[in-house]
């Protein structure tokens, strides 16, 4: 049986760990500035990013239900296992539900998305000034509960490293081949 | 010759109407809007306030009058950011150039209802001369006048120092305007 993630899943699990957190970050830093040219610049990039991650997130679940994720390892409790479903399934969704959120947000305040400047997406809501300021504040709480998550996520992955000492984290490395692991030794 | 007919026979339909002279300007039935690219995104704005100057005759189109003053501060630019910005030194600089005007110079008619028209157009205290195409609807005794043109912001030095460039802002911003007037004697 195969105890690793595909090289795929990998490549989905942290790329997009790495946009994502580029995306919380730069999603920070672009309210907090003054107008400019830079922040409408970054506005623009924020949502391109996100758009495409939206994408990604759905080539990843297909990829998941093709090549299902190796099973936990025996000495996780059923209920915790549980927890660990959860959590997952929760990270998944608001993968989904954040940049759908953020589009949403974009067509209420009068700003239609449009993918790396070229593709329009439709805007599914009229513009409406409250609206958008109440989904720009529904958009930022969603993201303070990824972040939560994703702190819980983490630190599971640490706990089962270092204190579990199973391969839960190890499973998600990016593995060398044998024949570099020969060449470089 | 074929244009010649047309013009004269546009002349004695509007002189067997009775002369219309439309003069007065109805603003709650009358529109200045704008459309401007922003990160290839389109953005609608408009002004609220502005006044016109009329005595249009559409069989006299060469003794037509037109002048029309923008309260450049009264702009929706799509957001409160924008409005707020846009009033300041490197835009409008309202303080100095309150009003955006367009005074007419000559008026042809092209065809039934329909007029070509120069004049000068004066923002921030440049003026240029810009020519468009204008199209008269009568509704009872109002006339609706509607036109639209496309000009460069740079041209204006709209937009200065760090807005320069037309990579976030596009230079060319497309103006239309809708003005219903009321005829008189």
């Amino acid at each position: 049986m195969n105890n690793s993630y595909t090289a795929i899943a990998k490549l989905f699990h942290w790329g997009m760990a790495l946009v994502f957190a580029g995306l919380i970050v730069l999603g920070f830093v672009m309210t907090d500035m003054p107008l400019s040219p830079e922040k409408l610049q970054y506005y623009a990039w924020h949502k391109w990013a996100g758009v495409s991650v939206f994408m990604l997130v759905w080539l990843r679940l297909v990829w998941r239900v093709l090549n299902p994720p190796p099973a936990y390892p025996s000495t996780m409790s059923p209920w915790v296992k549980g927890v660990a479903h959860l959590g997952h399934a929760a990270l998944y969704g608001l993968m989904i539900v954040i940049p759908v959120s953020g589009w949403l947000l974009s067509s209420a305040k009068g700003v239609q998305t449009v993918w790396f400047g070229v593709l329009p997406l439709p805007d599914l809501l009229e513009k409406n000034k409250e609206l958008g300021q109440l989904l720009h504040e529904v958009h930022e709480a969603l993201n303070f509960v990824l972040l939560f998550l994703l702190a819980g996520h983490v630190a599971a992955a640490l706990k089962h490293h270092w204190i579990d000492r199973d391969d839960i984290l190890k499973r998600m490395l990016p593995t060398r081949s044998t024949t570099t692991q020969k060449d470089t030794v | 010759m074929k244009h010649l007919t047309t013009f004269a026979l546009g002349t004695l339909l509007a002189m067997s109407a009775g002369a219309v002279e439309y003069k007065a300007i109805q603003p709650e039935k009358s529109k200045v809007t704008f459309q401007y690219k922003q990160m290839g995104v389109a953005m609608d704005g408009h002004f609220k306030k502005f006044a016109a100057q009329l005595n249009f005759d559409p069989a006299k189109p060469a003794a037509a009058q037109a002048q029309i003053e923008i309260d450049l501060a009264s702009i929706d630019a799509g957001s409160s950011d924008a409005d707020d910005e846009v009033v300041g030194k490197t835009w409008f600089n309202v303080k100095a150039f309150p009003k955006a005007t367009f005074v007419a110079k000559q008026i042809k008619a092209t065809g039934t209802n329909q007029f070509e028209v120069t004049g000068a157009l004066t923002i921030k205290g440049k003026s240029q001369d810009i020519k468009f195409p204008l199209k008269l609807a009568a509704q009872g005794n109002a006339g609706v006048f509607s036109g639209g043109f496309v000009m460069r912001r740079a041209d204006f030095a709209i937009g200065e120092g760090m807005w320069a460039k037309f990579d976030v802002v596009a230079n060319d911003i497309q103006v239309n305007f809708q003005l219903t007037a009321i005829s008189g004697k």
